[in-house]
């Protein structure tokens, strides 16, 4: 733990700050808008946070390979950073068509000194790398350690990668109780749901403020081309978790569609059903069009490139701004703006 | 007693082991995968395991992987299964299915377990359901005599491998290896040993599967298992058609289970 703590802050550069973006915020209704700066992290987002603490416990255990998926690239080049920092072989497992629109993260791992194997099965997305990571993990799990991504999987991955993102929202929540208060509502974006399950983790207990999810409807839910799990999908059991996924009526798991690599997929992560189901958070569906909208709004009025995945929670912040009576002061976004 | 104990304990009184093989069905169509079920049974197999095609097949190789991904684009359905099961019952052998959890969970538990019984069918092997996250399954199973095949590899833990013990019924699948179903050059020396570990935590019948693949691999497991499981030999037999149509009507004539006494003529 200690290790981790030091290496959060003299390694990953924590704890982010929040910047208040004011100019995107006439565009929410007049809402105050904060974002959880988790794009100035070392390696690019908040992949890292819950990556160095799983590679920390590979070195515990005495494995010396890591192997990772990855939908964006993200998480595949923050394991690739740790691995090279720690002195770890890494294998990165990632959909042939994400290795296509995310070519550069491709370069980056590579540079880092990571294999990275394209999945050309299935879909050709995170799923099928998912798939492809667990075979290679039940092979050799006696010299290797499967680095998860994100809040879903098997037992103990949900519980323990929300462990490791939970420092976004102990952060975030002090740092807003120091600019005046707590926020109304605290939005992330949701693919398995991590960065999301660390922003809301601290808040659980505040009754007043809103949690959103906020999920990837791709061409609209009712179109069908979408990766709203919560939205569009039903309890079935995907990756060694029962949880909500998109399936058919005879549970296959069915494609899922988004413009943005590291929300396209189709289940999510158990405790964010669990939140649903209680009426703690809501899950909102984002369209591709409304995602890329908040990109360019938030890329021309703020200067900040946000990642695509982090568009779909700032087009939530959006919506919720111009909610009819809101409330209108400070909201408290989760958002994660890769450079 | 169980049907598939019943057979177990009947070729062990004959001094081997059972046969037990793997197809999915509806690979290269349905049709066909029936008429390869039947192939299986008068070739010797004393236990046939159906495989419904499943959209995420995480535990199977290259081989598996194909077959249910070309089954799937086929439309081939979950109830094609259980008229597989009947196939397989009707000719004589004893069918079970081998699925992964979540087309159980979709149909239903309890109605998973109807379907197979009116089919015909005297268990489930569930590869990616683990016991203590099944109880809902085993009840259902209970309730009607359905036998719960869990598994065992060379990672399991005492503790755990006492779990798969106590809560399968009809035999404990006992995996060779470390990794997913394929063909395999050889069968390790991990194989005996959690036959063993699973004997030693309770299990009455145990069969191995994952990597046997020729008829000296299947004699040498028959050795200290009560069973031989073969999936992708005979999938790639079924895909190349010509080994297929080569090797069924001189499997129609061979002993049964010949394999698995110890004499290597099984090989297509
Ligand atoms: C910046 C960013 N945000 C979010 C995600 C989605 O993952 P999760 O839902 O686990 O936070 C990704 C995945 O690649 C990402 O790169």
């Amino acid at each position: 733990m200690k290790s981790l703590v030091r290496l959060a802050r003299d390694y990953t550069g924590r704890p982010s700050i929040i910047t208040e973006v004011p100019r995107f915020a006439r565009h929410a209704g007049g809402a105050r808008v904060f974002l959880k700066r988790e794009d100035l992290n070392h390696s690019g987002s908040h992949k890292i946070n819950n990556v160095l603490g799983q590679a920390l416990l590979t070195k515990r255990i005495g494995k010396k390979r890591v192997i990772a998926e990855t939908g964006a690239g993200q998480h595949g080049v923050a394991t690739a950073t740790a691995a090279a920092l720690m002195d770890l072989d890494c294998v990165i497992y990632m959909g042939e068509e994400d290795t296509e629109r995310q070519a550069l993260n491709v370069a980056r791992m590579r540079l880092l000194g990571a294999e990275v194997i394209p999945v050309a099965t299935g879909t050709r997305t995170l799923r099928d790398a998912i798939n492809e990571a667990f075979r290679d993990w039940v092979a050799n799990v006696d010299t290797t350690n499967y680095v998860f991504g994100t809040a879903a999987g098997p037992h103990p991955f949900p519980a323990m990668v929300r462990d490791f993102q939970r420092v976004i929202s102990v952060e975030s929540r002090e740092q807003m109780l120091a600019l005046g208060g707590l926020p109304d509502a605290v939005l992330a974006c949701v693919g398995g749901g991590s960065n999301a399950i660390g922003s809301f983790d601290a808040y659980l207990d505040d009754a007043d403020v809103r949690l959103i999810g906020c999920e990837a409807a791709g061409d609209g839910v009712e179109t069908g081309r979408h990766a709203a799990t919560l939205t569009g999908g039903r309890p079935g059991i995907l990756h060694g978790s029962m949880s909500y996924i998109l399936q058919d009526e005879e549970g296959q798991t069915q494609p899922s569609h988004s413009i943005s690599a590291g929300l396209d997929y189709p289940g999510v992560g158990p405790e964010h059903t669990w939140l649903a189901s209680i009426g703690r958070a809501e899950y909102w569906p984002v369209t591709d069009a409304e995602a890329m909208e908040a990109f360019r709004l938030l890329t021309r009025t703020e200067g900040i490139l946000p990642a695509i995945e982090s568009s779909h929670a700032l087009a939530g912040a959006i919506r919720l701004g111009r909610e009819p009576g809101s409330r209108g002061d400070a909201a408290g976004h989760a958002v994660w703006p890769r450079r | 007693m169980s049907a598939i104990t019943a057979r177990i304990d009947v070729a062990k009184a004959e001094g081997r082991a059972v046969l037990v093989g793997y197809l999915p069905v509806g690979y290269p169509t349905v049709e066909t995968s029936l008429e390869a079920m039947r192939v299986l049974v008068e070739a010797g197999c004393d236990i046939v395991e159906v495989g419904p095609p499943y959209s995420d097949p995480l535990l199977d190789g290259p081989v598996i992987q194909h077959a249910a991904a070309t089954a799937l684009e086929h439309g081939v359905r979950v109830d094609d299964a259980f008229r597989a099961v009947n196939v397989v019952a009707e000719a004589g052998a004893v069918a079970v299915i081998m699925s992964y959890a979540n087309l159980m969970l979709s149909r239903g538990w309890e109605r998973f377990a109807d379907d197979l019984v009116a089919a015909g069918g005297a268990g489930v092997i569930t590869p990616d359901l683990t016991p203590d996250a099944a109880p809902e399954w085993i009840a259902a199973a209970r309730e009607r005599d359905v036998d719960t095949i869990f598994l065992s590899a060379p990672s399991t833990t005492r503790e755990r491998m006492k779990l798969t013990a106590d809560a399968s019924r009809g035999f404990v699948y006992a995996t060779s290896l470390m990794g997913v179903t394929g063909e395999r050059a050889s069968v390790g020396d991990a194989a005996a040993d959690v036959v063993r570990r699973t004997r030693e935590a309770g299990a009455e019948r145990v069969c191995v599967g994952l990597g046997v693949s020729t008829g000296v691999q299947a004699a040498q497991v028959a050795q200290y298992a009560d069973g031989v499981i073969v999936g992708s030999a005979f999938v790639k037999a079924l895909g190349d058609g010509e080994t297929w149509r080569r090797c069924a009507p001189r499997s129609r004539n061979s002993p049964r289970a010949s394999g698995v006494r110890r004499d290597p003529g099984l090989d297509p």
